[in-house]
């Protein structure tokens, strides 16, 4: 046992009691992240030196007296998220030595709230991808693996450095962001909890956009209660952010002891794909099993255009992407590759700093937004989204929450689902409407597939009522009671 | 919809991205793929429906005309690829 | 009548739409804290939000609103209460994210526009299509160094006003006057300088040319004219290239030209080749402007009186001529200053000091309304002594001349140099009875009936009192002396 296996209320917990110090279990994080980094590729950056002096700082505090919700507690932060004088790549080449003058406001407001950061995690380039493989900084290896098999699987995406980070017990908490599922599903594919908030829940000042109206910043952690505590410190009105909501940050952690009893559970339809594998249809059902159990009520409800959520977020998100990534240019920071003129250094520059699905994207999203395709694929895919939220806007006019599947299938091996970039996107299916609709999602650990990989389940909220979410995802996480280790994690011996 | 070499170039060119004639066959089958997917939108009638640029539940924010930022040049340009003084540099450009 | 250029075919008709750039008054940017001074040092009023650095976003500032509010409330347009921001995409060097801030679809100003007079004392009216809010881009040094531009983002972000006119322009006299006046109701509104030299009000100017009746051929866009002078010189220099292209049998192509002043004609730029495809979309980083209808009507209430209202009550307050009315109200610090001077004062009279002597002033002296070469209160004095019989109007002329030498009180002036009028009807008959005894043939030539000679004689008179005679009195005494 090594502090690196305290949840993250645990840890806090301890630091509080002084049954420990934050030197003693930001140590325990780094020695697992040297021991374990080479093999799972989680962190691009450490930051060992100043994560030990802000450990030493916190003790100081420690000793004091004082107190602040996550002081000591070390956390990993995604490379998209700007941190001042700590280089950020957001997983892309094109960034090159780009060290923020700047903190983004939701890792501030961790630091203010006392935290310890250990690093800078992994990322698909510039949260584009399912799999963690389009990083510019090479793959993240999951902790998990199938039985009787040594494959490397993915970590899911685009947050596979985080997950995986926190599954293998390198870090308590992670932070992470959420534009199609880049919380949920690498949560679901790794085992841990993960939540994307209400959009405009988290300020999105600092962290590197890919898709502005879709983008929300989310905690990862170990357990439902986590992610509770982590998000009360990620959250909060920003002035600096025109969308961000200036409405006040509930207890969220004592939003976990509610229970459900009483609340009715919507059960769309629509998720029920063809496609779908009997493992996650049992999982699904077993946790709405667990719910009923509970005392909430299960509800039938229709999402009609959410099938179409998938193909609206391949125009909506590809469109703000080109336009967000025209500032990578070669002129005022990052990658600058030369060329005889201005024109072709930008195109020099472009080709060689971003990676194969970031062009694919950016180029998709030129096109739709061309002249003569505007009204044929952007302008649809906005009417669209405003049809997919009024299917959740009817949805929770009859129910609290909604409860379906995280991902179609548990985590994959390393170069499957690579031979065409829609098999990619499918993973997203089931997490891409919340960030259609501005919802909250939470993934939590349900239990294992045959193969013995975890599969997660996700609870949808009303707007800016995670409390419900957490409320109803700690119900399935005490029910499941999952508790299966990945092989790979800190102390166990490689 | 199936896009052609010029289609993917002149969307290339737009979006200041080289591509090889290698790439521009392999984007053309790629994008024309996602595209094509893309296309079951079409069986949706959107017709009366009002275009959702964003889901925010808030009125936009105003500042204040308080000037509380600048005057630090030298952070501006602290990452740039080429500078001089105070100046970033390109390679000249003509009118 | 109206204006037409002659070619090898006939006559032809131009057409002309200005879109004008107005940087708008305020002390921080359009979306940053940073400042908006001019000729600050290179990338030092630049924060990370104008340089385009990950992670950084727009928030609105309330006083750019307020002013485009302003501004479209005087151009008697539509406010729209709900407006929006789009993003115009496309790389360029000082143009840090790659895309403008920009309305697009909905800007915040409709339909208004503009009355100008013309120098026959005619008047049109210009229509105004929009007004929208924008961001200025940086700025590219090309002439610092032979193989590089120099970029600084200072102006990056600031915060424009894009006022864009109908195809109503049909002579570069028109196009003239709608910028004169465009510029003096955002000057009497405090929205915009208007300072064309410091590039703070630019032109776009659109192009066409045709023959009676036909409709709109195509037209050219000559980009950033920063001066009047240089839009009509444009206007004219671009139809007459482009009436010789379609009379040679050519074809007129839409492009964006620059004008080049050096040689009085315009060319293509080359830099902007490169197709156009903007893909404007609503800017995610910002919600719908909506306005309180509320907020609206407090802006409206808090305008100054504009030129054309004012123009209108000087005509009948001060029953001075138009054509004064409008050089007066032109610009408010001249307007302001009339008004002191003509307040309880023969307003013509002052009407034509500030248009003949102060104006003349400024001219020589290089000094503005703002910082006068005679005070208003100067002057009115001034009008005073002259109503009062103390000096006459020629005396008054030369204390004018001291008080803009010496910026001394009119009355100090007269006391000093002893150029009270001369009133004593005694010293006057005298001078006559010296004037028409010196000129013995003179008087028997007037008297056989040469009338004419009557104002040789009241010169004489005025000479020999110095010129501080009153007229009325030397007029009347030597029709006494004569008769």
């Amino acid at each position: 046992m090594t502090l690196c296996d305290l949840s993250l209320a645990e840890a806090r917990d301890g630091l509080r009691r002084r049954d420990f110090t934050s030197t003693d279990i930001t140590t325990d994080c780094l020695d697992a992240i040297a021991a374990l980094n080479p093999k799972l590729n989680a962190f691009v950056t450490v930051t060992a030196e100043r994560a030990l002096e802000q450990a030493a700082q916190a003790d100081r505090r420690l000793a004091a007296g004082e107190t602040a919700p996550l002081l000591g507690v070390p956390l990993a932060i995604k490379d998209l998220f700007c941190t001042e004088g700590v280089r950020t790549t957001a997983g892309s080449r094109i960034l090159g030595p780009f060290v923020p003058p700047y903190e983004s406001t939701v890792t501030a407001n961790l630091l203010r709230d006392g935290a310890v950061f250990l690093g800078k995690t992994n990322m698909d380039e510039f949260a584009m991808g399912s799999s963690n493989m389009t990083s510019a900084y090479g793959p993240v290896v999951n902790p998990w693996t199938r039985h009787g098999d040594n494959a490397q699987l993915v970590p899911g995406g685009s947050s596979g450095g985080s997950s995986a980070a926190v599954a293998a017990r390198l870090a308590p908490g992670a932070t992470a962001t959420d534009t199609g599922g880049s919380i949920r599903q690498p949560a679901s594919f790794c085992g841990i909890a993960g939540i994307k908030p209400t959009y405009g829940r988290c300020s999105r000042w600092g962290i590197v956009a890919f898709a502005s109206s879709l983008d929300q910043a989310g905690p990862m952690g170990r357990t439902v209660r986590d992610c509770a505590i982590m998000l009360a410190s990620m959250a909060g009105h920003d002035p600096k952010d025109s969308t961000s909501a200036d409405i006040p940050v509930p207890d969220f952690e004592a939003a976990c002891g509610r229970g459900v009893k009483g609340l009715r559970i919507g059960v769309p339809r629509e998720y029920r794909s063809d496609g779908m594998s009997p493992e996650i249809e049992a999982m699904w059902q077993h946790g709405l099993a667990w719910l009923r159990e509970q005392g909430a009520t299960l509800v039938d409800v229709s999402l009609p255009h959410t099938k179409y959520a998938l193909a609206t977020y391949y125009i909506v998100a590809p469109a703000e992407a080109s336009s967000n990534l025209a500032r990578y240019d070669g002129v005022r920071f990052g990658l600058r590759q030369d060329g005889s003129d201005l024109q072709e250094l930008y195109e020099n520059t472009r080709a060689a700093g971003f990676g194969a699905e970031v062009r694919r994207r950016v180029l998709i999203g030129t096109y739709v937004l061309s002249a003569g395709y505007y009204d044929a694929y952007y302008l649809r895919a906005q009417k669209l989204r405003a049809l997919i939220l009024r299917d959740f806007t009817e949805a929770f006019e009859k129910v609290d929450a909604l409860v379906t599947p995280t991902a179609p299938t548990a985590a994959f091996a390393m170069g499957e689902k690579m031979d065409d970039p829609v098999t990619m996107y499918l993973n997203d299916v089931f997490t891409v409407p919340a960030n259609m609709a501005g919802i909250p999602g939470l993934s939590v650990p349900a239990g294992l597939d045959s193969a013995g990989l975890p599969l997660g389940l996700q609870v949808l909220g009303k707007p800016f009522d995670e409390e419900t979410v957490f409320a109803v995802g700690a119900a399935i996480e005490r029910a499941a009671a999952f508790a299966t280790l990945p092989s790979l994690r800190a102390g166990v011996a490689l | 919809m199936a896009l052609d070499p010029a289609t993917v170039r002149r969307i290339a060119k737009l979006a200041r991205i080289r591509v090889t004639d290698e790439e521009v066959t392999r984007l053309q089958t790629e994008l024309s793929g996602i595209l094509g997917w893309i296309e079951q939108l079409n069986e949706v009638d959107v017709s009366g429906v009002a275009p959702l640029a964003g889901v925010s539940h808030q009125r936009l924010p105003m500042r204040e005309d308080v000037v509380n930022d600048g005057g630090k040049a030298d952070a501006i340009l602290a990452n740039a690829p080429a500078r001089v003084d105070h100046f970033f540099t390109v390679p000249k450009v003509v009118e | 009548m109206s204006y037409m250029l002659e070619g090898r075919t006939g006559s032809w008709e131009i057409v002309v739409g200005l879109e004008v750039h107005a940087q708008v008054i305020s002390k921080a940017k359009l979306f940053s804290g940073a400042a908006t001074a001019f000729g600050a040092e290179p990338n030092s009023q630049v924060s990370f939000v104008d340089a385009a650095f990950p992670g950084m976003l727009p928030v609105i500032n309330r006083e750019c609103v307020a002013q485009a509010v302003r501004t479209g409330l005087g151009l008697a347009a539509e406010i729209n209460l709900e407006s929006r921001f789009d993003r115009k995409n496309y790389f360029y060097a000082d143009l840090p994210a790659g895309y403008q801030i920009s309305q697009y679809q909905m800007p915040v100003v409709g339909r208004g526009s503009i009355e100008i007079v013309l120098e026959d004392g005619s008047t049109r009216h210009i229509g105004v299509t929009r007004l929208h809010l924008e961001q200025d881009a940086g700025k590219s040094f090309h002439d610092r160094d032979p193989v590089l531009s120099y970029i600084d983002l200072n102006r990056s972000g600031v915060a424009l006003m894009e006022i864009v006119s109908e195809p109503d322009i049909r002579s570069p006299e028109e196009a003239g006057a709608y910028l004169r006046k465009l510029r003096s109701i955002l000057r009497y509104l405090g929205t915009c300088d208007g300072n064309m030299d410091e590039g703070s009000m630019r032109a776009d100017v659109n192009v066409s040319v045709r023959k009676t009746g036909e409709p709109f051929r195509t037209r050219c866009e000559v980009k950033n004219v920063n001066s009047i002078r240089f839009v009509m010189h444009a206007i004219e220099a671009e139809a007459r290239r482009q009436i010789d292209v379609w009379e040679e049998g050519g074809e007129v192509e839409q492009e964006t030209r620059l004008y080049d002043p050096g040689r009085g004609i315009t060319r293509s730029m080359r830099s902007k080749e490169h197709a156009h495809d903007y893909r404007y979309f609503p800017d995610p980083d910002l919600l719908p402007l909506v306005l309180d209808p509320a907020w609206v009507e407090e802006l409206r209430s808090a305008l100054p009186e504009l030129p054309d209202a004012k123009r209108a009550r000087f005509i009948r307050e001060y029953a001075i001529p138009a054509y004064d009315a409008g050089v007066l109200t032109v610009d408010q610090a001249v307007a302001d200053y009339f008004e002191t001077i003509a307040k309880g004062r023969d307003a013509r009279l002052a009407s034509n000091w500030v248009t003949g002597n102060l104006f003349a002033a400024m001219n020589e002296t290089g000094r503005s309304i703002e910082n006068p070469p005679v005070s208003a209160a100067h002057l009115g004095q001034l009008l005073d002594l002259i109503a009062d019989g103390t000096i006459n109007g020629r005396i008054a002329k030369d204390v004018f001349e001291a008080m803009v030498e010496t910026g001394d009180a009119p009355a100090a002036i007269v006391e000093s140099r002893g150029l009270r009028q001369v009133t004593d009807t005694g010293a006057i008959d005298t001078a006559i009875a010296q004037v028409l005894a010196a000129n013995a043939d003179k008087v028997a030539e007037y008297k056989s009936g040469k009338d004419k000679l009557f104002g040789f004689f009241i010169g004489q008179a005025m000479k020999a009192t110095g010129g501080k005679a009153n007229p009325a009195a030397v007029n009347e005494a030597l029709r006494r002396a004569l008769s």
